[in-house]
This record gives structure tokens, C-alpha cells and sequence, in this order.
């Protein structure tokens, strides 16, 4: 068996990569319902109507969908550049912690200067957060991956130390919870009686921007010839650790904003439950669009439906809503072998 | 200063030192194996939750405790077959792979223990490991107990180093392995299987990872609990580059970690609430960090590792 790189992969065999991973990821989803019991035919159907059967749950579904473009753009950005920033967990939180600090007291009454201080905050916090581990890879050496990995574990206490301290609600009697934002500071509802929230638009123009400074920027343009060969952009006469140092704060940035976004959107305040999961969930929404921004808004709606739809079904037939974390972490993997099918072509002989 | 003298002379806290070491040997030293080979196994985080879970459930279903130890290393070394067809065998990212790996075997284990046990809110317990004395040496004082009165499994991680160095340097076999994971032409080139040795490599690592996971449902907590893990696999990972990828420097690194972790502890106890108890939980993690930082300029990487390898391609 040899493998042959394709010329070019045609769209078509784009679309339709993404599209066989995830009918398969969720073909194989079959075993662990079996193996809790659950009659197939009704779960699957209860699965989709639970996320995209009703004005409710797709609005439920988008409201999931917000955080995971963000993240999800975030590790766009960092992996274009081969920046291998596994930290997007810990910088929503970072970027979560900083809406709070800055919206919790009211020093302003407008929102049009509330809600982007906070944006600000937010992504600078993120964007700090992710140039330690970046600064330590260009200076030192240091592999990212580990570094990134590490300090979600940090920034996660961190978070627990706030909640408990100063940050504290002195309201939530006792409970590690946040002083929450004042009413200026809440994003919009989009849709009335729904939690959709105007972080949606925030995560959609951040998927433009991105796309236009990955694929129409001198920046964007180094980001990818850094990613893709480091040696001989360095040739070039790129900066490489100038390169990387930009995409980390547009990376850790994105991440950030997908915590202000939680914050300001949905809870209102920080606790230790405020992610389940989203900054590891957009490694696998960046993976299944092929690190292409505008891919990420739908490959994160759809991750956001699986765990929409798997959290009512899971309600209604009684099976863990772990599933579908399984199915997440199953189409990353046949993501990655649809990808490899769509870029060579397999020669047998 | 008193303070820190008085914990370093109780026995418990060499005793706990060890204890908290051995996860890590067994989780670096399969880190080691794979990355020996070529190959890194992010997936260490997953195979150490989904070996403790499943370990603990086979126990917990009525199986002996080996039994049990055998379930968690045939499962961690299934997991790592999946990473090894993937990254071996197709060549795929293994940073992309590994982190999927991660995700699939610890959502597979939380996924199994709610579907067993749906409506348990307190973990369910099982009879662990007890620990052993070996006679004359456990009466050493001070090292005694704390090398030689231990449960089984901290035995066998130590036992563990010296087969994985005694194979990796004295054996063809070993030298396979870092051939593949230096120069995987030239190892082709003089007859051995790229794709199998790596193959192997994983599929072993893996398995001890899995053990590592066993280690904490079976002799450190009787019980499984969610996130119990708290990236000891990431940690593995930074000892891994700490001990210059040699089992018997991955023994000391583990050690030296295990005794700080357990100073830690102490200390906390003894300083009271005057600082956030965050701050000392903070601590291994940041630990780790410094000691990437320490060692990375003149960290010496197996050349071939992360470079996929397809035959006759250069």
C-alpha cells in the first residue's frame, strides 16, 4: 500500500471528509448505546430532536455553538502556525476571571463601554495566559504542548482560589462562586425567552476576521508558512518567534473571548463548572474543519448539537451524558483518517 | 526551619514520598518506551484514567486483584494500539492522536462506571493492595520502610526500571527500539520492522501507563473517582524530557517529585491557612514546568521522534 499527496483536494472530498467522520463517529456511538441498553433507533432520534428538533433546542444548540467557535478558532489560529497551544481550556477561564473582575463593579453605566472593556480584558488575560508557554518554546525551548497542558491545571486553581477569595460572592453564602457582572455588562438576549445570546455575533465576526487575516495578510501569511515549514521560513527572513508571539495572542485571545463570552452571555458570574470541556472540545472542532475558520462555525455547531441532543437523550432514556464526550473524541479520530484520505490518494500495490 | 527538619525525619513522609512516585514511574516509563521508539503518546492522561477504571471495575466485579491489574494493562495496551495504528501505521499526527486518545479513553471510562454503577454517589470501595515488609531490609531506618514496605505494585514498578533498562541497553530488541526511534531508515535498512517495533513500543508503554492508573484505584485510594487523574499523564510526560528519556534517571525524577509532592502536603499542613491551599496544589504543576524549563537547552530529543516514518519516502 503506498499513500500518493493529491494535487489538490477538490471541495468536494472537503466536504465530504468532515461529513463521513462524523456519520461514522456517530455509527460507532452504537456500541456504547448497546452497551447501556438504549434501543438505537429511539436514541438516535431522540438525539437529533433533543438538538435540532425544535426553536428551543437549536437555539440550545447555537448557545453551545458560541464557545466552541471561539475555542475552536482559537486553536485554528495557534495550529495554522503549528503553535500547539492545548491551553484553550485554561485561557476561557483566564479570560472569564478578567470579564468578571472588570464587570462586577459598575463604573460605567453604558454597555457600549462595558461589554468591549471587557472584551478586551478578556482576550488580554487569554492572550497572557498563552504567551508564558510561547515565550518559553521561542526563548528556552521548552516544548508547548506540555506547558499548555499544565497550566490549565493552574489556571483551574487559580479560578478555585478567586472564587473562595477575593473574588468571592459575599451573597452565595459560602458556595465557590463569583461576584456576578452588573446588568450592564449581560450580552443581549437574541432570541427572546432563550439563553442565545448576542455572543453568537461576537463568535461569527471573530470567524471572518480570522479568516481574512489567515488568508488575506502579510500576518496570516506567515502564520502559514511558519506552520508549514519553520526552516525555510526562517530562510525567508521571517521572525519566526515574532510569528509565534502573534499568534499566541490572537490565539490565546480568541480562547479568552470565549470565556467573557460565558460569563457575559450565560451565567453571569465564574465558578469551577463554568467549561465543561470547551477548550479540549475545539481541538476537535478546529481538526474536523481542517483549520479553516469559516469550517469551524459549523463543525462547532455541530459538536454543540451531539452534546445538546446527547444530554436530552441521555435525560429521557436514562444513559450517561459522557456519551457524548465519546462521540466528540470518536469523530477527532476518524477526522483524522477521513483527512488523510481526502489529502492522498491510497495505491495498492 | 524546625518544622521542615521534623518532616523530613518521620517516616511517613518517605513512606508517602514513594507512594506518589510510583504512578509516576510506571506512567514515565511507558512515556519513555514510545517516545524511545519515536513515537509521543499524549494519550497517557486517558490510558492512566481509563487502566484506573477499568482495574478497579474488574475488582469490583468479583475478579482477583492481579486479575484486575492484567484487565487495566490489556485495556491501556488496547488504547495504545489504537494511537499506534493511527500515528504507525497511517501516519497521522501524533499530537492530534494523542490528545484524541486522551479524550476517547477517559470519556470510555466515565462512560462505563456511570453505565455500571448509574446511581452510586459515593464511590464504592475495594480491598486494595496491602503492603509487604521484606524482612532485614524494611528495618532500615527511615529508607527501610519507605523502599521496602510497600503493596505490591510499587515492587513491581521498581522491578519495572530495571527490565525496561536492562532491555532498552542490553538486548537486540532495545537496540531496535532506539534504533527506530533515532533512524528509522537505516533500522529498515538493516532488516527491522519500523511499523512492528513501534508498533510494540506503544502497545507496551501504553500498558504500563494503564498501570500506573491501576496503582491509584487499587493501592493508593481504593475507589475511582472522576478527574482522580489530575494530570499525573501531562507530568509523566515533563519527567520523560527531565530524565533525558533514561529509566534509571525517570526513577529519580519520579522520586524526587514524590518526595516534593508529599513535603508539599506537609508543609500546607503545618503553615495552616495563612496561604490558599490552591497555592500548594499549584505547586507539582508548576514544578513540572520548572523542571522542562531547567533541562530544555540541552534537552536530547530521540531525533526520530514525531517523524512519521513511510517506507521508501524520504
Amino acid at each position: 500500500m503506498r499513500l500518493e499527496p493529491r494535487e489538490s483536494p477538490g471541495l468536494g472530498l472537503r466536504f465530504a471528509a468532515p461529513a463521513s467522520a462524523i456519520v461514522v463517529a456517530l455509527l460507532l456511538a452504537a456500541i456504547p448505546l448497546a452497551f447501556a441498553g438504549a434501543p438505537l433507533a429511539t436514541a438516535y432520534a431522540a438525539m437529533f430532536d433533543g438538538a435540532l428538533g425544535s426553536v428551543f433546542a437549536l437555539t440550545e444548540t447555537l448557545t453551545r455553538a458560541t464557545p466552541l467557535i471561539l475555542t475552536g478558532l482559537a486553536v485554528t489560529a495557534a495550529f495554522r502556525a503549528k503553535l500547539w497551544n492545548i491551553g484553550a481550556e485554561g485561557q476561557l477561564y483566564a479570560g472569564a476571571l478578567a470579564a468578571v473582575v472588570i464587570a462586577s463593579h459598575a463604573w460605567s453605566s453604558s454597555p457600549f463601554v462595558m461589554i468591549p472593556s471587557m472584551m478586551v480584558a478578556g482576550a488580554a488575560a487569554g492572550a497572557v495566559l498563552l504567551l508564558i508557554p510561547t515565550l518559553l518554546k521561542t526563548r528556552l525551548g521548552v516544548d508547548e504542548v506540555v506547558t499548555t497542558l499544565l497550566l490549565n491545571f493552574v489556571m483551574l486553581l487559580f479560578v478555585s482560589m478567586m472564587v473562595e477569595g477575593p473574588l468571592q460572592d459575599p451573597m452565595s453564602m459560602g458556595w465557590p462562586q463569583s461576584e456576578p457582572i452588573v446588568d450592564e455588562a449581560v450580552l443581549p438576549e437574541l432570541v427572546p425567552r432563550t439563553r442565545l445570546h448576542a455572543g453568537l455575533i461576537i463568535a461569527l465576526v471573530a470567524a471572518v476576521l480570522l479568516s481574512l487575516l489567515i488568508n488575506r495578510t502579510r500576518w496570516g501569511l506567515e502564520m502559514r508558512a511558519v506552520g508549514a515549514n519553520a526552516d525555510a521560513a526562517r530562510f525567508a527572513g521571517m521572525k519566526i518567534g515574532r510569528v509565534m508571539v502573534f499568534t499566541a495572542i490572537i490565539s490565546g485571545g480568541l480562547a479568552g473571548l470565549a470565556g467573557v463570552s460565558e460569563v457575559a452571555g450565560v451565567r453571569g458570574y465564574v465558578t469551577l463548572d463554568l467549561s465543561p470541556g470547551y477548550g479540549y472540545a475545539g481541538i476537535v472542532v478546529a481538526m474536523l474543519a481542517q483549520l479553516s475558520a469559516l469550517g469551524v462555525v459549523v463543525s462547532a455547531i455541530f459538536i454543540a448539537a451531539v452534546f445538546v441532543g446527547a444530554d436530552s437523550m441521555g435525560r429521557a432514556m436514562g444513559v450517561s451524558s459522557y456519551l457524548a464526550d465519546l462521540i466528540v473524541a470518536l469523530s477527532l479520530l476518524t477526522m483524522l483518517v477521513a483527512g488523510l484520505v481526502a489529502r492522498y490518494r491510497i495505491r495498492w500495490a | 526551619m524546625g518544622e521542615v527538619i521534623d518532616i523530613l525525619l518521620a517516616v511517613s513522609f518517605w513512606v508517602a514520598a514513594v507512594r506518589i512516585a510510583t504512578p509516576l514511574i510506571f506512567g514515565t516509563l511507558g512515556e519513555l518506551i514510545c517516545e524511545r521508539a519515536g513515537v509521543l503518546n499524549l494519550g497517557i492522561e486517558g490510558i492512566f484514567t481509563v487502566g484506573a477504571m477499568s482495574g478497579w471495575m474488574a475488582v469490583y466485579q468479583g475478579m482477583g486483584l492481579w486479575g484486575g491489574v492484567l484487565v487495566a494493562v490489556g485495556v491501556g495496551m488496547g488504547f495504545g494500539l489504537i494511537h499506534a495504528g493511527f500515528t504507525v501505521g497511517l501516519g497521522v499526527s501524533q499530537h492530534v492522536t494523542g490528545i484524541g486518545i486522551t479524550l476517547l479513553a477517559s470519556s470510555a471510562a466515565y462512560f462505563t462506571y456511570r453505565t455500571v454503577l448509574p446511581d452510586v454517589t459515593s464511590p464504592p470501595r475495594i480491598e486494595p493492595f496491602e503492603p509487604i515488609a521484606i524482612p532485614l531490609l524494611s528495618d532500615i531506618p527511615l529508607i527501610g520502610p519507605a523502599l521496602f514496605h510497600q503493596t505490591a505494585l510499587t515492587y513491581l514498578a521498581f522491578v519495572s526500571v530495571i527490565v525496561t533498562a536492562w532491555v532498552l541497553y542490553r538486548t537486540p530488541l532495545g537496540l531496535a527500539v532506539r534504533a527506530v526511534g533515532e533512524n528509522p531508515a537505516a533500522a529498515e535498512a538493516q532488516g527491522i520492522s519500523v511499523v512492528a517495533v513501534r508498533t510494540g513500543a506503544v502497545a507496551v508503554g501504553s500498558g504500563f501507563m494503564a498501570l500506573g492508573g491501576a496503582f491509584l484505584t487499587m493501592s493508593a485510594f481504593n475507589a475511582f473517582f472522576f478527574e482522580m487523574v489530575g494530570g499525573r499523564g501531562w507530568i509523566c510526560i515533563a519527567l520523560v524530557v527531565f530524565a533525558s528519556w533514561q529509566p534509571a534517571k525517570a526513577l529519580l525524577g519520579a522520586f524526587l517529585f514524590g518526595a516534593f509532592d508529599a513535603f508539599q502536603v506537609r508543609l500546607q499542613q503545618s503553615i495552616g491557612a495563612a496561604i490558599p491551599y490552591q497555592v500548594f496544589l499549584m505547586l507539582p504543576y508548576l514544578l513540572s514546568i520548572l523542571a522542562l524549563i531547567l533541562v530544555s537547552r540541552r534537552a536530547a530529543y530521540p531525533r526520530a521522534l514525531m517523524v512519521p516514518y513511510r517506507k521508501g519516502e524520504r
